[in-house]
């Protein structure tokens, strides 16, 4: 009589287990361990690890050249890695690529519409790239066309949409598979303020709807304004990992005060401004003094009988945080 | 202002959830028919100067040379020994030097331009394809226009009063087998170019090859060895062979003119499909 028993209590005792396991497996869409890649001498990417969980807005923040595109491509599997581990929903890119790039949404830094084809067009042709019967992708391809503000453009050719219009062509394209998760390398590059606004307000939106976002940008604002979480890249490494605020509140402080006494008297000023603030910055053309209250600290200056130029204060941005931890500027 | 809002459910979309768990290999995701759509879908837009006139171009050969030269040279010795026009001589001849033309532009500059130019590849790989649906499509497309090219000649040979046997008509896919033999080997070979410096090889191999096989006269006109080298040439197997076909009379050669091309054709996509991973996935 105990011996069925037995086997039922074994399967209630390893029935939560297993789905844990399960669990664990689902949390994270994207996992990449001690990821490396090498074009001959050059290391783009020098061992990098990071887990996005669904639902998150990731971001990679870094400096041209910092290994950012290429941690994209071989997400998306179209760039073999040197070493490392790399599992995308379960899958590795670069055994399973076709697989999974059918979870992924593509926009790639450089656009590359098809030229060839009208803009409509070029949205029905990509999705039967994915396999789509044409059924399912006449509304689609309406649907993202008014998600994209360009519906009344659809008959137009490629090239004869702006820089903002083929950005926005191109992340409609990207979403024709109704993506898991959307790969962004530099979204916004090259686009003027407003087209920026529009494109972040289009990625608010997929972002409530729950696909994962993952985003490279060497845009300060653009990362606070989008990601739940990112990694500050250089040179191929991470130098931190945390939401925008952590890593504003752990690597620098709650306000900043710019200060420009003029090219030549930057260089010899900070001996004088020693002792204000937590902590000294000099850069070529300003000064930053970083400081919790950033008034009280440009009073200090004040009374010190300095008389900058021009003096600003604000609140740390992931700018102020790239440059301690690289003694560089994100955007030169 | 937005209805995505609304319909938007990511993953799922019982389409787009089917379409992912379909099985797929790392090369192949048995899609060339999208990638061939594709195709058709841009020569809507694509030059129309640049695939008449690779129409055109031997059928003015054929009236200039046929007609013109043919007044001067008379009738000319046939496969079979038999006396025909030189028109008729030479119309298979330029049949098969326009398979090869359509074919490695196709496989070749067509392609180092989509691949290094438009990015078209990039794009299509960053989708469920794999590197063998972007070659086999491309190469299909290539095929398509070389067996259109040789229906419309095959025509105009019709009306020029140069076909006389029904065995002929053989020739419009004994073209497409010698346009599959240069798309695929093209294909592969171009692969390797990173310039377009090594690009105009390929033209400094095709026109003598047009020039020597045969095409305007006998490969008896050669001393010994330059037949050797031609024979080894394969555009020199694509005339034999449908001038063979042409005029309906076969001999053994014609087995190992068929089977030079099927060996170019596993050889060629073997390199090509070799080559892709290399190609698309750097
Ligand atoms: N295909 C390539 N061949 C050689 N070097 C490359 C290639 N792609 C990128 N690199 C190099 O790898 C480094 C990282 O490049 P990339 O990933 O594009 O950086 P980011 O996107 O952050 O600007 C750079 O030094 C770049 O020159
Ligand atoms: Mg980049």
């Amino acid at each position: 009589m105990w011996v069925p028993e037995l086997v039922s209590n074994e399967e209630l005792s390893s029935k939560p287990s297993r789905s844990k396991t399960q669990g664990d497996q689902m949390q994270y869409v994207i996992t990449a361990k001690d990821l490396t890649k090498t074009y001959g001498d050059v290391t783009a990417v020098d061992g990098i690890s990071f887990s996005v969980p669904a639902g998150e807005a990731f971001g990679l923040l870094g400096p041209n050249g910092a290994g950012k595109s290429t941690t994209m491509k071989m997400i998306g599997g179209v760039s073999q890695r040197t070493s490392g581990s790399l599992s995308i929903m379960g899958l590795d890119p670069e055994s399973h690529g076709p697989e999974v790039r059918a979870h992924l949404g593509v926009v790639p830094q450089q656009d590359n519409l098809d030229e060839e084809l009208k803009v409509r067009d070029n949205l029905l042709v990509y999705g039967r790239y994915f396999g789509l019967p044409m059924s399912y992708l006449r509304p689609k391809a309406d649907e993202l066309l008014e998600f994209a503000q360009l519906t009344d453009k659809a008959k137009s050719k490629v090239d004869a949409l702006s820089g903002g219009m083929k950005r926005r062509l191109t992340i409609a394209r990207s979403l024709i598979n109704e993506p898991r998760i959307l790969l962004l390398d530099e979204p916004t590059t090259g686009l003027d303020p407003q087209a920026r606004h529009i494109l972040w307000d289009r990625l608010f939106r997929l972002k409530e709807q729950g696909v994962t976002l993952i985003l490279t940008t060497h845009y300060m604002d653009e990362a606070e304004q989008l990601c739940d979480r990112l990694i500050v890249v250089d040179k191929g490494r991470i130098m931190a990992e945390g939401s925008p605020a952590s890593l504003i509140r752990e690597y620098s402080t709650r306000e900043v005060l710019e200060l420009r006494f003029g090219s030549e008297r930057n260089a010899t000023i900070g001996a004088e401004l020693e002792g204000i603030g937590e902590r000294l910055e000099t850069l070529p053309d300003r000064v930053l003094i970083y400081a919790h209250d950033g008034e009280a600290a440009l009073e200090q200056v004040s009374a010190r009988g300095l008389r900058p130029v021009t003096s600003l204060v604000r609140r740390s941005s992931l700018e102020d945080v790239f440059l301690r931890l690289t003694g560089r500027s994100l955007v030169d | 202002m937005s209805t995505l809002a609304e319909s938007h459910n990511p993953g799922g979309h019982s389409v787009t959830e089917a379409a992912r768990n379909r099985r797929f290999g790392p090369m192949y995701s048995r899609n060339v028919k999208a990638v061939i759509a594709r195709g058709l879908m841009a020569t809507k837009s694509s030059n129309w100067m640049v695939m008449l006139s690779g129409f055109f171009e031997p059928v003015l050969y054929l009236i200039s040379m046929g007609v013109g030269l043919g007044a001067i040279v008379g009738a000319v010795q046939g496969p079979g020994g038999q006396e025909i026009s030189y028109a008729a001589y030479i119309a298979p001849a330029l049949l098969a030097v326009s398979a090869m033309n359509g074919a490695v532009y196709d496989s070749t500059w067509n392609v180092f331009f989509k691949m290094n130019f438009a990015k078209l590849y990039q794009g299509m790989l960053y989708t469920s394809l794999g590197p063998l649906d972007v070659a086999m499509g491309e190469i299909f497309l290539a095929l398509l226009r070389g067996l259109l090219y040789a229906t419309g000649f095959t025509a105009v040979m019709g009306i020029m009063g140069l076909i006389t046997t029904p065995w002929a008509i053989l020739m419009i896919p004994a073209s497409v087998l010698i346009a599959f033999g240069f798309a695929s080997f093209g294909m592969g070979i171009t692969s390797f170019m990173k310039t377009f410096q090594q690009m105009d090889w390929i033209n400094f191999v095709m026109l003598p090859m047009f020039l020597f096989s045969a095409t305007f006269y006998p490969l008896s006109v050669y001393p010994q060895y330059i037949q050797w080298l031609i024979q080894a040439m394969p555009l020199w197997h694509g005339v034999e062979l449908l001038r063979q076909i042409s005029v309906g009379i076969f001999s053994p050669a014609t087995a190992i003119h068929v089977g030079y091309y099927l060996v170019m054709i596993v050889l060629g996509v073997m390199l090509t499909a070799g080559r892709l991973r290399k190609l698309f996935l750097k």
